[in-house]
């Protein structure tokens, strides 16, 4: 491909390079590391699901039965496969009796390897087919019903309520939305818990819960049919439950989850020994089930100037990219995230924005790159935000990028209303209709300010990553390169769900799901 | 539907302006011209116009005019509206209660610090409770700051902790006293279902109990914020949209001087 930017792809390549051993490096470190979150993910695949008297979800029940005994590291499928062995009883019935405080599963008899794995077999076959047939309804949606162009346009649901969410969903798909996301109620990521059955309470969002992602599917389902458009979910693998949340969404077909590497760790304050090895085990379950992952750089921006920390997305679209592909997730399946978040104010910031993101196209070239509209200088001027995001479009639709996040007018002020929405969704269409060949049409000038600008940020991105080599991963974030947050390794919530696997660990389904389908 | 582009109506009011008796402004002096959008839950057509006027007419506007609709989604649909408003307010007898310092920039304040108070202050800020949002708090005390504005922690007298988001109260609290703080900022983005009001209570509720609350300067801010609800809840100043670092700060170390806190 010849770059209209003029970018010379073998500094891309170069980039790529270093972001690979940063990579690498935080591989090799979350490979000795199990923690709470992957432990009771793996208890949801050999089918524990529903909560004991105390509405704590039985996954936690046993994952805390083995952590309570110190034992964590030798992972939940040892105990359970020889409690199975010892007991005849099924995983769940397992789960059940231990929240009854009838059996504790760390006092078993150990079996031998082949005895282990034959008793996991059948278990781990219901469950992989479980996903694979998710998978294949997906595929086959596509096949029959099919889906809108790209840029998907991406909208939010945030009422709380996964009923009144239903409504507004179904309005948006039928006004032209492609993805419809359900914000999770505010807190949620903090949760080391994924809350249990339908909720129709929640604060600037809605609790994800299995029973709502089965809900919400089966409404997109239905509108999608009606629209004759398939109607992509999507929801949030971050926070102090990345794989659980994945595999929850692997199981009832959500098509888009938000599962960034370091999003928990800047923003939310999540230790950074745990968001790494769960995102690994988190990503690996979305390659499996082809689910889409978008990742959070936008948010750099709104915390460190846009202009300034161009080159930090860039780094951070490829130090991701590089772990996504450690976890053999498809480059089709990496939304990877970059903003529009520029001062409205900035001479030629417009053409900074083009500049980017056709530069992030360039070098991404078969990614479904997540495009964020501007949030940061929105004001309660709704006239001019609607401008802004007209704006937005019109890059979105000039550079090809894969999900285009609609920005409201309103985004300053409220939740979007039913209107809202539907003001976004016509602007975007609007836009994406009559521009829609810019992109084949339009050059950029040899030693302009779009070209010179694209150079600018990938040097400045190599620099960085050659930085990053030399310190590493956990350091860098030490030291606030990201965002301008600093967040110490030791630090931030959830390193005590964090352990050394020890020398019965067993993890099947990694190599079951790595890189497959 | 429209009138067109060029209103025939009767324009036989007083057109003098009365700050006893004002109203909105389209073109003319009190032709009370008011555009309003909204969303009415019923199927488009016929009636839901005639709902939309009949809307218009009960809050008190003339001539309401249904200029565009829309069905969003089956049974729900989306009206532009004008209308003329009958009503008027006395703009000359009102009183709003403000922020009471002379705002200084960055400079300025801290020379008034050096003039005052002789030492650094020390200002620790969060979003607090379960709000995850920290572009506000962000925008008052980051480094860079904010439209032009520089974040308290460029203040070469101010010793500025941004704690970051979703920090509980008690947290936040035992965190201000073991940094020493002349103030706590608090930051409230999440705005749904007053979450924020009663976050903001127990904020104080807690400082009370902690016998702390003449002891630091308490200010609260966010998009919703207004001085008189940050008053209203026990805080002594709330900072809402088009505030900034500045204002902050100036508010703070004028606060500090006037009950003699050194």
């Amino acid at each position: 491909m010849e770059s209209k930017l003029g970018l010379d792809f073998k500094k891309v390549e170069y980039a790529r390079g270093l972001a690979k051993n940063i990579a690498d490096d935080v591989q090799a470190f979350c490979e000795q590391y199990t923690t709470v979150a992957v432990e009771r993910t793996l208890a949801r695949l050999m089918g524990i699901d529903g909560v004991d008297e105390s509405d704590v979800p039985l996954p936690n029940v046993v994952v805390d039965a083995i952590k309570d005994k110190g034992v964590l590291g030798e992972g939940i499928l040892f105990f359970i496969a020889n409690t199975m062995i010892q007991t005849g009883l099924n995983p769940q019935q397992i789960a059940e009796k231990v929240a009854k405080g009838e059996l504790d599963i760390t006092k078993v008899v150990t079996r031998d390897q082949k005895q282990i794995a034959a008793t996991l077999q059948p278990v781990i076959d219901e469950s992989l087919t479980r996903i694979r047939t998710r998978r294949a309804r997906r595929e086959h949606y596509l096949e029959t019903i099919g889906e809108g162009p790209k840029p998907y346009l991406y909208i939010i649901v945030a009422t709380g309520n996964i009923y009144e969410d239903v409504v507004q969903a179904q309005a948006g798909a039928r006004q032209g939305a492609d993805i419809i996301a359900v914000i999770r109620t505010t807190g949620q990521s903090l949760l080391d818990y994924v809350p249990y059955g339908a909720t129709t309470e929640g604060f600037g969002g809605t609790f994800a819960t299995q029973e709502n992602f089965r809900i919400m599917r089966k409404a997109l389902d239905e509108v999608g049919e009606e629209v004759g458009r398939y109607i992509r979910l999507c929801n949030y693998c971050s926070g102090l439950c990345m794989p659980e949340i994945a595999i929850m969404g692997a199981f009832e077909g959500l098509d888009v989850m938000l599962n960034d590497a370091l999003y928990g760790i800047l923003f939310r304050d999540i230790n950074m020994q745990r968001t790494l090895i769960d995102q690994y085990m988190s990503r690996i379950i979305n390659g499996f089930a082809g689910v889409i992952i978008n990742t959070g750089e936008d948010n750099y921006l709104t915390t460190a100037d846009a202009v300034e920390a161009a080159h930090t997305v860039l780094a951070s679209d490829l130090i991701n990219e590089q772990l996504a592909k450690i976890a053999g997730l498809p480059e089709e399946q990496m939304g990877l995230g970059h903003a529009f978040e520029m001062d409205p104010m900035l001479e030629n910031g417009f053409l900074m924005e083009l500049a980017q993101a056709q530069m992030t196209r360039e070098i991404f070239p078969n990614a479904p790159l997540k495009y964020m509209p501007p949030t940061k200088f929105m004001t309660g001027n709704i006239f001019r935000g609607h401008i802004q995001d007209a704006l937005f479009n019109i890059i979105g639709i000039w550079t090809h990028q894969g999900l285009q996040l609609l920005g409201m007018p309103t985004e300053a002020i409220h939740t979007p209303f039913m209107s809202d929405r539907y003001l976004s969704i016509e602007n975007a269409r609007y836009i994406f209709n009559n521009m829609k060949d810019i992109g084949e049409e339009m050059e950029f000038k040899e030693g302009g300010i779009c070209r010179q600008r694209a150079h600018l940020v990938l040097d400045n991105t190599i620099k960085l990553l050659e930085e990053l080599v030399k310190e590493g991963l956990f350091t860098a974030l030490e030291k606030g390169i990201f965002g301008d947050v600093k967040r110490p390794k030791n630090g931030g919530k959830g390193l005590a769900g964090v352990t050394l696997k020890s020398e019965n660990y067993l993890n099947p389904f990694v190599e079951l799901m790595k890189g497959k389908k | 539907m429209s009138e067109g582009l060029y209103s025939m109506e009767a324009k036989d009011y007083d057109k003098t302006l009365d700050l006893t008796k004002i109203k909105p402004y389209g073109d003319t002096m009190n032709d009370g011209k008011m555009q309003l959008s909204f969303t009415l839950p019923v199927p488009c057509g016929a009636e839901a116009i005639e709902a939309a006027k009949l809307l218009l007419k009960k809050m008190g506007l003339e001539n309401p005019s249904v200029v565009y609709y829309r069905e969003l989604t089956p049974g729900f649909t989306f009206v532009n509206c004008y209308g003329s408003c009958t009503h008027t307010v006395d703009y000359s007898t009102i009183y709003v209660p403000k922020v009471e310092s002379t705002t200084m920039d960055m400079y300025e304040t801290d020379k008034y610090i050096k003039e005052n108070i002789g030492r650094k202050i020390v200002i620790v800020g969060a979003s607090t409770g379960t709000d995850a949002h920290t572009v506000g708090i962000d925008a008052i005390m980051n480094m860079k700051g904010y439209a032009g504005h520089y974040g308290l922690e460029r203040y070469e007298m101010i010793e500025a902790y941004n704690l970051g988001s979703q920090v509980p109260n008690e947290e936040f609290i035992a965190k201000g006293i073991e940094l020493h703080a002349d103030a706590l900022l608090v930051s409230q983005t999440v705005t749904q279902k007053d979450v924020h009001i009663h976050n903001m209570t127990n904020f104080i509720e807690l400082m009370e109990a902690e016998g702390l609350r003449d002891k630091m300067i308490c200010c609260c801010g966010g998009a919703r914020i207004t001085h008189e609800l940050a008053k209203e809840l026990g805080f002594d100043a709330g900072f809402g949209m088009n505030t900034y670092a500045d204002d902050v700060a100036s508010f703070v170390v004028q606060e500090m001087v006037k009950r003699g806190m050194k």
